[in-house]
């Protein structure tokens, strides 16, 4: 290697980001500013850096002055920087030796009425970037191989769904059911909207299809009990009828549904003649419905301060029904009590209208003011009519809300995943990735996320199918190389006191056969937990040395 | 990768296309992705921000848009739309008709200098919602993926008349290319088809002039107000009055305009009661003094977090949420407009003045849709979404057609991403499986 070669050099560009950064603070000024820092050869301001244009910038940056390192100061590394890694990698450089530097997320949308603090900053941060981007060290990205197989936790619609499609694909498919029998809720469903579907036909052919295809093996009376292992390479331990099965599997995918809420002591629930609308399904199937002056209530147990969601399902799920019992008795006088009617797009909003035109009798009640459940009768407060209304019913039925699991957060200790507020998983990103976890290889689909009918059970089924199929289309993975490590020259410093051991979220070390630390590192995220609990500075992390961020805060401190 | 000799033709790059593209080309699949835009991204790409989580629309568009364009799975085919079709499923031949851009995409700079000369102004920018203009060398917005300008040969002197050819001369990379002709690529052995199309709204199809649209400036469809509020919109995302510049301090919003009513739209668009909440706080964060009024006839928010985004809305945004029925929109003097309306609660006549009027216009299909399913041979509902059996949710009339996102009726954008990978996986099957 010649000396030039080795001499480093580092081009910084700075990005307006529209006006989300340039609208508060100078970009052009900080560019300049760049230029003074030490090891800096180039700079450039750009409109998005993120955009073509901005990437064949950096491109040209790179080719026309010999960059060696890149420092970009734009949005957020949380959905920029391996757009910006692969460009560099593309012109040779390798992508550790790129960094990050936050001047929107962390800057100018922080200190929005402080733009001349927010410059100051910009520019503290930028020097801190540059620093730490001199001492940056290449490093590679680790490749393993994976197992070509999935399995779906739950043999519901959305899970049957999944497992199906996957199979369908050409990949060994396993299917975990907890049950005797494959169906989940649907089972106990009567028939479905928009279209009055026979439920039991729609799962009787799920049911043939998945058993009838031979990539895909079901387990019923079955559940998970153990997951090591990480994307590609999971050892999932599934226990049927007391035995424990030991399955290789490439990628997961949940879909272990939502429980039903038993609304008891709201508005007189008994389960006679006051139930839900999940016992009323079972009436119907039954053919045991016979009542004349039929009255349903929503929101309850939803949309309050307990329970701040709507389930999405209710409104259509009461629609259908009294559609049903008015069909069956037209004579029936059908009152349907509700704070939003939530029948969104085109064929709910129809079925809506349809039930209007029908004579369904719909009544907003305000919850301040909720409905009184008396013997016979129930006392409404009509909002339009700004007066008190007497329904009479002898048969009430309540649109209670689909709730999570209770053993959702189990399973989520044991795929590392989180849950929300209310105890449904919750995805990577609410909007672009609807079913990922941020926990690599692993996926959700169907009301184990939040509340959904069983339209979009079956999309979601698909959509995580194809989601993990984007993995086990693959012989091999590549992951991340910034991960901790315990070099050889550092094993002396290691007490063994297996504080990193405890505090690692990822369970990604462990003591081997000879009592030593040993750190697998596919498994490692790179969160550094363990590298800053270290007592004696033993495990160093990768891409975050100390040599690394201490040269940061010299940076930081040293004007 | 490669293993697959059969590839799929997708119809439309919004976010929609881009994630079934990104996903089949994940699994190793061969994808042609069809935009009879210049460029990708749809919808969302005009959008602020989005629902329930603030991010800024583009910023957690362009990643995707990039890695579309980089993709070695992906073929791009922008400016181009299916002319035919032939075949069945598993094998189906694809007709794309390639319109000419006038300008070579891989050598374009996006410098922006021939826009700069080109002699020809006024002519409305779509993508800013028509509320500016440009030049005949065009360029939807800065990080516009294919990032180069096209020349609309509609208006251009040269292509018309033989005269000017400035851009020509003063490109410096040398990128335009007036011999460049429309052209009709075929390609066979297309496994599968999804059609991705997505939306427009009624503002698009007919003059809208309900509520002094039109008749007041001081009254904006929410697309409007997308690109009046965006940092890279026309007003540099310092939102002010059309009428006098002046910035608003006081906002109705106005919901369900031409959807769930027999005189525009019966259906419900599904997305207006939450992206108005959304809009009201980005204003909201413009402006601290800001007060919103949103009224509305039922306030559909299922998704996840929405209930929690409207609460926050109400106590941190000052939004005030008024069950509703419009009457009708008058202008005061200064331009201020006036509403009466019906207020559910107290069943009282009453009215409210404000700064600016901004409505929830009807969500329809897109425009094409029509011409499209007669190509293709799938059916259409009776609102002219693409017709699909609630239980086979991404499946059209024609076997090996598949369907997502707002082609197949108006949804948010994270049940768009999840139902263009559940085509996908459909796709795949046929391709995979196949």
């Amino acid at each position: 290697m010649s000396e030039k070669e080795e001499e480093t050099r580092i081009g910084v560009f700075v990005c307006s980001c529209g006006s989300n950064i340039g609208g508060l603070i100078d970009v052009k000024a900080l560019a300049e500013y760049a230029k003074t820092l030490p090891n800096v050869v180039f700079t450039e301001d750009n409109l998005y850096t993120c955009s073509e244009t901005g990437l064949a910038q950096i491109k040209n940056g790179i080719k026309d002055h010999n960059l060696n390192r890149v420092v970009v100061a734009s949005c957020t590394p949380r959905t920029h920087e391996p757009l910006f890694r692969d460009c560099v990698e593309q012109e040779g450089v390798n992508e550790y030796l790129f960094n990050f530097v936050n001047i929107r997320d962390q800057l100018t949308w922080a200190h929005q009425k402080r733009p001349k603090e927010a410059f100051e900053k910009a520019k503290d941060v930028i020097r801190m970037g540059v620093a730490k981007s001199a001492r940056l060290e290449a490093l590679e990205n680790i490749t393993v191989d994976a197992t070509r197989t999935a399995i779906v936790i739950g043999g519901g619609v959305s899970g049957m769904t999944a497992a199906l499609s996957l199979a369908n694909q050409g990949f060994e498919a396993h299917l975990v059911e907890r049950e005797k029998e494959l169906g989940g809720r649907i089972k106990t469903l009567y028939k479905l909207f928009p279209n009055d579907q026979d439920s039991q036909v729609l799962l009787d052919n799920l049911k043939k299809n998945v058993e009838n295809n031979k990539n895909l093996t079901v387990y019923t009376s079955a559940q998970v009990k153990n997951i090591e292992g990480f994307i590609g390479n999971f050892e999932v331990e599934v226990e049927q009828n007391g035995n424990s099965i030991e399955l290789a599997i490439g990628v997961i995918i949940v879909a272990v549904g939502a429980s039903l809420f038993t609304p008891n002591g709201m508005f007189g629930y008994d389960g006679k003649t006051r139930i839900t609308q999940h016992e009323l399904e079972g009436k119907l199937q039954n053919n045991e419905v016979k009542a004349k002056n039929v009255v349903m209530i929503q929101c309850v147990g939803s949309r309050n301060e307990e329970r701040l969601y709507c389930s999405s399902v209710c409104c259509m799920t009461a629609l259908k029904n009294a559609l049903i019992i008015k069909e069956n008795d037209p004579e029936a006088n059908i009152s349907i009590l509700f704070r939003d009617l939530y029948t969104p797009g085109t064929y709910y909003e129809d079925y809506y209208r349809r039930a209007r035109e029908e004579g369904i009798i719909f009544m907003e009640y305000n919850p301040e003011k909720e409905p009184l459940v008396e013997e016979n009768q129930i006392k409404v407060y009509n909002e339009y009519l700004g007066e008190e209304m007497i329904i009479p019913y002898d048969l009430l039925v309540l649109s209670t809300p689909l709730v999570a699991n209770n053993d959702n957060k189990a399973l989520a200790q044991m795929l590392k995943v989180p849950l929300e507020e209310n105890q449904f998983f919750l995805e990577a990103h609410v909007k672009l990735r609807p079913m990922d976890f941020a926990t690599d290889g692993v996926y959700i689909c169907g009301a184990a996320k939040w509340p959904v009918d069983i339209t979009e059970s079956i999309t979601q089924g698909y959509a995580a199918a194809s989601r993990a199929s984007t993995i086990i289309s693959h012989d091999t993975i590549e992951v991340e190389g910034a991960t901790s490590f315990l070099p050889e020259y550092n094993k002396s410093l290691c007490s063994g006191c297996e504080v990193c051991i405890t505090v690692c979220p990822y369970k990604a070390i462990r003591k081997n056969e000879d009592d030593e630390i040993e750190i697998t590192q596919v498994l490692c995220k790179g969160c550094g937990v363990c590298g800053a609990t270290c007592t004696n500075h033993a495990i160093i992390i990768r891409h975050f040395t100390d040599e690394q961020i201490l040269s940061e805060i010299y940076a930081f401190g040293g004007e | 990768m490669g293993e697959n000799s059969k590839s799929v033709v997708i119809i439309g790059a919004g976010i929609a296309g881009i994630q079934a593209a990104l996903d089949l080309g994940d699994m190793g699949i061969q994808v042609h992705l069809v935009e009879k835009q210049p460029c990708i991204g749809g919808r969302m790409a005009q959008l602020d921000k989005t629902f329930p989580t603030l991010d800024c629309s583009i910023c957690i568009l362009a990643p995707k848009l990039s890695e579309c364009y980089r993709h070695s799975n992906i073929t791009l085919h922008t400016l181009s739309e299916v002319q035919k079709i032939g075949g069945a499923v598993g094998n189906f031949t694809v007709d794309v008709l390639k319109h000419a851009r006038y300008v070579k995409e891989d050598v374009c700079t996006n410098c922006g200098d021939c826009a700069e000369i080109c002699p020809i102004r006024g002519i409305t920018n779509f993508f800013d919602a028509n509320l500016v203009t440009q030049s005949a060398a065009q360029i939807a917005f800065p990080a516009a993926v294919p990032a180069a300008y096209r020349i609309d040969p509609s208006k251009c002197l040269y292509l018309n008349y033989e005269i000017c050819g400035l851009c020509y001369q003063n490109c410096g990379a040398d990128a335009i290319d007036f011999t460049q002709k429309d052209s009709v690529l075929s390609l066979d052995n297309v496994g599968a088809i999804i059609v991705a199309t997505g939306l427009d709204l009624a503002e698009d199809i007919h003059t809208l002039n309900i509520y002094g649209y039109q008749k007041y400036d001081n009254v904006v469809t929410a697309m409007e107000l997308e690109r009046l509020i965006c940092a890279s919109g026309p007003q540099a995302g310092h939102l002010s009055r059309l009428s006098d510049g002046k910035h608003p301090h006081k906002i109705a919003f106005l919901q369900c305009i031409d959807s769930r009513t027999q005189r525009g739209q019966l259906y419900c668009s599904s997305i207006c009661c939450m992206y108005t909440t959304k809009e009201a706080m980005i204003a909201y964060e413009h402006d601290n003094e800001l007060e919103s009024y949103v009224f509305y006839i039922d306030m559909r928010a299922g998704g996840k977090g929405f209930q929690k985004f409207l609460r926050r809305g109400a106590k941190e945004y000052n939004i005030k949420y008024i069950k509703s029925k419009i009457s009708h929109i008058e202008v005061d003097e200064n331009d201020n407009p006036i509403i009466t309306y019906e207020d559910y609660e107290t069943s009282e006549i009453k009215q409210l003045k404000v700064d600016l009027v901004v409505l929830a216009t009807c969500i329809i299909p897109s425009l094409g849709i029509n011409k499209l399913a007669d190509v293709l041979g799938i059916e259409l509902n009776h609102y002219d979404y693409v017709k699909t059996n609630p239980f086979l949710p991404v499946e059209t009339s024609i076997e090996g057609i598949y369907t997502c996102g707002c082609a197949r009726e108006p949804m948010d954008i994270p049940r768009s991403v999840a139902e263009a990978s559940g085509a996908a996986a459909r796709a795949a099957e046929v391709i995979k499986g196949g």
